[in-house]
């Protein structure tokens, strides 16, 4: 997991390989009991320093660890937190997209119906899932595994992690607008709960198609923005140098999404970011995916479909 | 999204005004014709010689499609505010203040109820020239209770779309428009009344991801720019040059994405039709 370290990381993933190291002595050696002291005390200066940096992050360093290559990836919450997980692939159309993975499972022992942005790790895998970069068909799967959990009664739980919808011939050719827009219609009728977490990048209608939920969540250092801050930068800037600065503007880190109320509340991550620790990441997760079930358990679908409604409504800010 | 900030090559209003000689000659965008003004004006900014559309103002949308070109206006009184007080060298603020002088308009939209040829509808056509037509909170919020009124009042829906997408100054509260405006339309398909989707140049991005293909009946304008990632970006992205007549109204039609194309000179007479088909009375 050391291969990609960001540099503001530097010294928290280096104190942390110093703590696995002692603790590897430790269970290897008899002289376990001299390391105790030392080892608390680093576990402590790890704590202390990875509060202090991740206490004063910028929007751009935020984005970075949004798309830090060892974040976990939606086919790792769904491998912690689901049981009998079954993918349903394609989109009885034209193809199965990779970049979207989907199926049904169970969560806390109940069917659910699950759809999330996959993206890879390493070269190979990230070829296959086009970097988390959904095709027609990728949308057309969502819409149809929505239409889906709408007909048996199953909630359904998403997980958002794409730097956008492809921008590409056959994208558009196969109607990337149509299939985006139809997606979005999907989530609006189905009437059942629709939970949706922001885990890594929430990139632009690509990520909304997978996002009119009637709670949405975002993980500490998930962000959520209508253009990417390069793609901004270089819009209105005309030029990619400031994306820090397009970063800092757009608002999109998960304390101005709550503040925005565009999302309804943040999940922390676990020291360090989530990818230092996936499973307490899934945990943390699965938590605040319970509590939003929770709350949404006692509505009629009517009410669900209400909700939602209401929800995105009053997103917007306009004077009259 | 994402993309069209980038403004496909758009002239502010419509061909190429030019004095020559004695009165007002414009000039055709792609055949080069020129003639005098009246005669674009009078053909709706459609070129005589080659059927080139150009760039035409709501007013002059209103009168060709409107009874007596009468629109009841709905919602003018709603203005943007600056949620995030954004700024890239000029602040937002000052935009739209230079978009409502530049255009007599309050927002990127007008909304309201008319007829056509006695038809009563309710009817949104987009302004380009403010902002590029980008979709922000008074956008999203005009379109929404469009879809609310329509419904409540069982209207048809003709919406003229011609926009860059979402207006990135509103950073994540225009991608919300998005979510709002389709959940406003599904009411709408839930009540059974139609939606005609009107698609003129250029309509991309977060307008064309959202309602646009949502329509009943979805008509493009010759020659229009429609697609989600403007031509730039996609450019930048392959690396390579796109083919001619790309994400043009004709490649939508061949891949199964639009009904009909239809000229603006034949719109009002092919909406009537349409309207009484799809109309239960």
């Amino acid at each position: 997991m050391a291969a990609h370290v960001l540099p503001f990381e530097k010294p928290i993933v280096e104190l942390m390989a110093r703590i696995r190291e002692m603790r590897e002595i430790t269970r290897l050696t008899s002289q376990g009991r001299s390391f105790d002291t030392e080892l608390k005390r680093l576990e402590e200066k790890m704590a202390r320093l990875a509060r202090e940096i991740f206490s004063d992050l910028t929007a751009w360093q935020k984005v970075q660890l949004s798309r830090h290559p060892n974040r976990p990836h939606t086919l790792d919450y769904i491998e912690t937190l689901f049981t009998d997980f079954q993918e349903l692939h394609g989109d009885r159309r034209f193809g199965d997209d990779a970049a979207i993975v989907g199926g049904l499972a169970r969560f806390d022992g109940a069917s659910i119906v699950v759809v999330g942005h996959q993206k890879g790790r390493g070269t190979k895998a990230n070829v296959k899932r086009n970097f988390g970069m959904a095709h027609p068909e990728g949308y057309r799967k969502a819409e149809r595994l929505y239409a889906m959990a709408d007909k048996f009664g199953l909630p359904i739980i998403t997980f958002i992690d794409t730097s956008g919808a492809y921008p590409g011939i056959g994208a558009e050719e196969r109607g990337q607008s149509e299939a985006i827009g139809s997606c979005l219609a999907a989530m609006a009728r189905a009437r059942v709960p629709i939970v949706a977490t922001i885990i890594g990048e929430g990139g632009s209608g690509g990520a909304l198609a997978l996002a009119l939920a009637n709670c949405v969540n975002v993980l500490e250092f998930g962000t959520y923005s209508v253009i990417s801050p390069e793609g901004c930068a270089s819009i209105l800037w005309k030029e990619n140098g400031v994306a820090a600065d397009a970063a800092q503007h757009l608002k999109m880190t998960a304390p101005d999404l709550l503040r925005l109320k565009v999302v309804d509340s943040v999940i922390d991550e676990p020291v360090g970011g989530a990818h230092h620790d996936r499973k307490a990441a899934a945990d943390l997760v699965g938590a605040a995916i319970r509590k939003a079930m929770a709350k949404l358990a006692g509505l009629s679908g009517e009410a669900l479909v209400e909700q939602r409604y209401k929800r995105f409504r009053a997103l917007g800010v306009v004077k009259e | 999204m994402s993309s069209q900030w980038a403004s496909p090559k758009v002239t502010a209003d419509a061909s190429k005004k030019k004095s020559v000689g004695k009165g007002v000659f414009r000039k055709c965008d792609k055949c080069g014709a020129t003639m005098p003004a009246e005669v674009f004006e009078a053909n709706f900014e459609v070129c005589p010689e080659c059927d080139q559309h150009h760039k035409l103002s709501a007013k002059r949308w209103r009168e060709l499609l409107l009874d007596e070109g009468k629109l009841e206006r709905w919602d003018e009184a709603l203005v943007p505010c600056d949620p995030l007080e954004f700024t890239d060298g000029k602040r937002y603020t000052d935009r739209v203040a230079a978009a409502q002088k530049a255009t007599g308009a309050s927002e990127a939209i007008e909304t309201g109820c008319g007829a056509i040829n006695g038809e009563p509808v309710a009817y949104g056509a987009f302004l380009f020239a403010f902002m590029g037509g980008s979709m922000g909170s008074v956008v999203g919020e005009k379109i929404a209770r469009l879809f609310e009124r329509a419904t409540e009042k069982r209207l048809p829906v003709v919406l003229l779309q011609s926009s860059g997408g979402a207006r990135m100054q509103e950073g994540i509260l225009s991608l919300m428009q998005m979510a709002k405006t389709v959940a406003a339309l599904e009411k709408l398909r839930a009540a059974g009344i139609p939606f005609f989707s009107i698609m003129l140049h250029p309509t991309t991005g977060g307008v064309a991801a959202s309602i646009a293909f949502l329509g009943d009946i979805n008509i493009a304008e010759p020659g229009a720019l429609i697609g989600f990632a403007g031509p730039r970006v996609i450019e930048t992205t392959l690396r390579q040059k796109l083919p001619e007549g790309f994400q043009r109204s004709e490649f939508l039609m061949t891949h199964g994405m639009v009904d009909q194309i239809v000229s603006r000179l034949e719109l009002r007479e092919r909406l009537t039709v349409l309207l009484r088909h799809l109309s239960r009375r």
